[in-house]
């Protein structure tokens, strides 16, 4: 069966009737992993803006809103999602239209993760539909609160497993004058993590720090400012070669294309690892003795993108994170094992508690995260 | 403020628990004679006091489980406690409670500045986190005015904020990982010093959660290279109405400081003569502080400039030196001590869309007629976290309840133009009877639901957060 309810109300009825497991959809172009469900709850007819406050920076939109509408809005006065979601389109190779529900539920960010935060992090609040069919909200719309437990990190991220999610705030941010992105000439792995750690590192507010191929450093800011920070930068890291710049459009094509992963577009199998910074070189060089692939870095070497054309790498790199600290996700491939990162007896508990009291039915997405 | 009748089964379990406590924490690590207790009878919302059953004072994350191992099996109520800074009274004891101070864990475990990141006991006090790491650049961001006083383990618990989180974020964005010790005495490590978690965002759920999930002993904090500089400027204006305004042009603008304060005329009159900062005589006062290099703050400030100028500011004076900047900060960073030395006061700690600030100041001020209290405005105006200062008179009869009823209307205000009770200060005892004001009893239940996963027996810090009635059904089942 699918279930299409257009309002909140509708929502909590479809759910408060539910007599079997659903897989919760929005946009539908996120399908990280496997749902153990028949029937689908499709949240994109909740759509629309409700309140846009430029001056506040905060923005409130229906779950099922369409990221384009969203985008579009605030560009008119100057302003965007700071954490940058990656279009999962690009990669999974799926159709259908991105909705910010679906950004918050999967929690996604981008490469100016490294610098301001995820998408967790600018959300203010949320409404959801949790599995009794009661309507439960959160947080709010204004950037400071503390008033009772934040539910609202804790629904960013959970991927429609607690609840079905009905409304999301954002706090939103200026666009910035301009953008240029300095290219360094490094392809070691472990050289590179360096390199972007001596920008992070530094007080130029570097914004982007990935590896793809090159390495890639992006500075925003307002025009005089950028130019300053960027010879500054070039200064600091004179110590790893030739460097280049890339300035506007040319900039923004780069770190639209390590946002997408668009260099593994085609590839059968994508892992994504996070690790401390630190560790990844050392985790490279583990995964490379076993494993043939293609990497590539972000967030400064904490996060990595896996590409092969076998299975095996997503339990390997799960393993190694269990011993270090991280999490790895098997994003892309037709894996049987879970996408996501098994958790620790004690987390694993509690987030098994958790879903218990948010859906004692167990009738959101089951066994998506967490299996038996 | 109702607090639960203390259990006298649980009174009457004293010498025992002293005994069983001192075996694992040793003689000094349990305090239980009656004067000693006094110190911890009540946190800075010192109009509620009671001293608890006993203090314990673990040294390590095993000790803490021990202690908690036990009040789990006795089924003894504990109250976390940090420096004891809460302004809710998120740290004040009940009779039959004992309160677990994590003041004698206060080592740096870890830090890495290529990575970015600091591991502390959780103890440390905030101001001495980034004390250990400023001699290589580097800052812990967070500052809550009371950071030289305020332990890690209490900003988790309330997700402190303070006046640079408009650019900066507060705890909870600047947080990585802990040790957290539930309350049956189980250790567990949520996040680390990777980014984001694979599964379900317990750290989030954590932090913010004053105290009822378990007890954090280490954490794992982002740290960031200072800036090459900051300045503030100061703009006064006749209206309260322009300065907000002002404000929202300044972030429209798409210029991002790290603080804007607002302060009203009550506000500039007592700070002034208190620090001797000179600001003007006029209706409202914003500093704004930006921060880079010297030409880019100069940049910044004359685009503030350019802004501010079309609203006829009474007054633009940018600090052209560390001993100005000293002079316009130094009144704002007294507000507190300032107004303390004329009256005693409430604080209190809305949220409000940065839209409705002309309204709410408007509606406050009608509201010190009706209650016939004087009260004063300072707040982070950039995000809408609103301090409200009521004076009252604490040897007057009466003037208590008078200014906790002009209080609870004022934040009943900021709840009904789309805010919220407490911005960076925590419900604690203080605004606990408020929480159905802002939220539906589904959405508390949901709430406490998650209490219920983490500490089943309802005894962390059980009788804050929740009106006692929506958790009484809980907290008597568990008994």
């Amino acid at each position: 069966m699918e279930f299409h309810p257009k309002s909140e109300a509708e929502l909590a009825e479809v759910v408060a009737g539910l007599q079997a497991p659903v897989r919760v959809q929005s946009g539908g172009t996120r399908a990280v992993g496997s749902v153990v469900a028949n029937d689908v709850l499709h949240l994109g007819g909740i759509a629309g803006v409700v309140d846009y406050e430029p001056g506040a920076l905060t923005l409130v939109a229906k779950a099922g809103t369409p990221l384009v509408e969203i985008e579009a809005m605030l560009a008119a006065e100057k302003q965007r999602l700071s954490f940058e979601p990656m279009d999962h389109r690009v990669l999974l190779g799926t159709k259908g239209e991105p909705t910010i529900g679906g950004v918050v539920a999967a929690n996604v960010s981008g490469p100016r993760r490294i610098s301001v935060g995820a998408c967790r992090d600018f959300a203010l609040g949320v409404r959801f539909v949790d599995g009794m069919g009661r309507v439960v909200k959160n947080g709010g719309r204004v950037m400071k609160n503390v008033t009772g437990y934040d539910l609202v990190k804790l629904m960013a991220g959970s991927r429609g497993t607690l609840g079905a999610m009905s409304e999301v705030s954002l706090k939103v941010m200026p666009v910035p004058e301009v953008e240029t992105t300095l290219v360094l000439h490094v392809t070691d792995a472990a050289q590179a993590v360096e390199a972007m750690s001596a920008a992070l590192g530094s007080p130029y507010e570097v914004t982007g720090a990935a590896q793809s191929g090159a390495v890639y450093l992006r500075l925003e800011g307002f025009a005089p400012s950028v130019a300053y920070r960027l010879e500054e930068l070039e200064n600091l890291l004179g110590r790893f070669g030739e460097m280049e710049r890339l300035v506007a459009a040319a900039s923004a094509k780069v770190w639209t294309d390590i946002r997408d992963v668009r260099a593994f577009a085609e590839q059968d199998f994508v892992t994504r690892v996070s690790l401390r910074p630190s560790d990844m070189s050392a985790f490279l060089a583990a995964a490379q003795a076993e494993h043939s692939f293609d990497a590539m870095l972000d967030w400064g070497g904490g996060l990595a993108w896996l590409a092969t054309d076998k299975e095996s790498l997503g339990g390997f790199a799960q393993s190694f994170c269990a011993a270090n600290g991280g999490h790895a996700t098997r994003v892309k491939g037709a894996f049987e094992a879970c996408a996501f990162q098994p958790e620790a007896a004690g987390v694993a508990r509690l987030s098994y508690g958790l879903r218990q009291r948010f859906d004692p039915k167990g009738l959101f997405n089951p066994e998506l995260m967490a299996r038996g | 403020m109702q607090m639960p009748v203390p259990n006298p089964v649980t009174l009457a379990k004293k010498a025992k628990l002293t005994e069983r406590l001192r075996a694992v924490l040793g003689k000094d690590g349990v305090i239980s004679e009656e004067i000693a207790l006094k110190a911890y009878e009540c946190d800075a919302l010192t109009a509620y006091r009671c001293p608890p059953m006993l203090a314990l004072l673990p040294r390590t994350t095993k000790e803490v489980a021990a202690a908690l191992r036990i009040c789990h099996e006795m089924d003894v109520p504990v109250v976390p406690r940090g420096s004891g800074t809460s302004l809710a009274g998120g740290a004040m004891p009940t009779a039959d409670s004992v309160i677990l101070g994590v003041s004698r864990m206060s080592e740096v475990l870890e830090t890495d500045y290529a990575d970015r990141i600091i591991r502390v006991q959780t103890g440390r006090t905030n101001l001495s986190v980034t004390g250990a790491i400023e001699g290589e650049g580097f800052f812990y961001a967070p500052d809550p005015s009371s950071q030289l006083a305020c332990a890690i383990a209490g900003n988790i618990a309330m997700n402190s904020g303070g006046a640079h989180c408009l650019k900066y974020g507060v705890t909870t964005n600047n947080l990585m990982g802990v040790t957290m010790v539930m309350m049956d005495g189980e250790i567990v490590e949520i996040g680390g010093a990777h980014l984001d978690s694979g599964g379900l965002d317990l750290l989030g759920l954590i932090c913010g959660s004053e105290g009822q999930l378990g007890v954090v002993t280490e954490a794992t904090l982002r740290i960031l290279h200072k800036p090459e500089g900051a300045r503030p400027v100061l703009i006064g204006f006749d209206s309260n109405e322009v300065a907000g305004a002002c404000v929202s042009d300044i972030i429209r603008a798409g210029i991002l400081p790290v603080a804007i304060e607002f302060m009203d005329r009550m506000l500039i009159g007592v700070c002034d003569d208190y620090s001797g900062a000179g600001y003007p005589d006029c209706e409202a006062l914003l500093i704004v502080e930006v921060e880079g290099s010297e030409a880019e703050i100069e940049h910044q400030l004359g685009l503030i400039h350019e802004i501010a100028k079309g609203h006829n500011p009474v007054e633009f004076r940018k600090a052209t030196s560390a001993e100005e900047a000293g002079r316009i900060w130094a009144g704002r960073k007294a507000a507190f001590s300032a107004i303390g030395k004329v009256s005693d006061y409430m604080c209190l700690d809305g949220t409000i869309p940065v839209s409705q600030l002309p309204f709410v100041l408007k509606r406050i001020g009608e509201l010190s007629q009706t209650y016939g209290l004087a009260v004063g405005n300072v707040f982070h105006a950039g995000d809408g976290n609103m301090h409200p200062l009521i004076l009252y008179d604490a040897n007057k009869p009466g003037d208590l309840e008078i200014c906790e009823a002009f209080g609870a209307e004022v934040l009943k205000l900021c709840v009904e133009v789309g805010g919220c009770l407490t911005g960076e200060h925590g419900v604690g005892i203080e605004k606990r009877d408020l929480m159905l004001d802002q939220f539906a009893p589904e959405d508390l239940d949901m709430q406490m639901a998650v209490k219920d996963v983490f500490d089943p027996k309802w005894l962390l810090n059980p009788a804050k957060v929740f009106p006692l009635a929506s958790s009484e059904a809980r907290r008597i089942a568990a008994e």
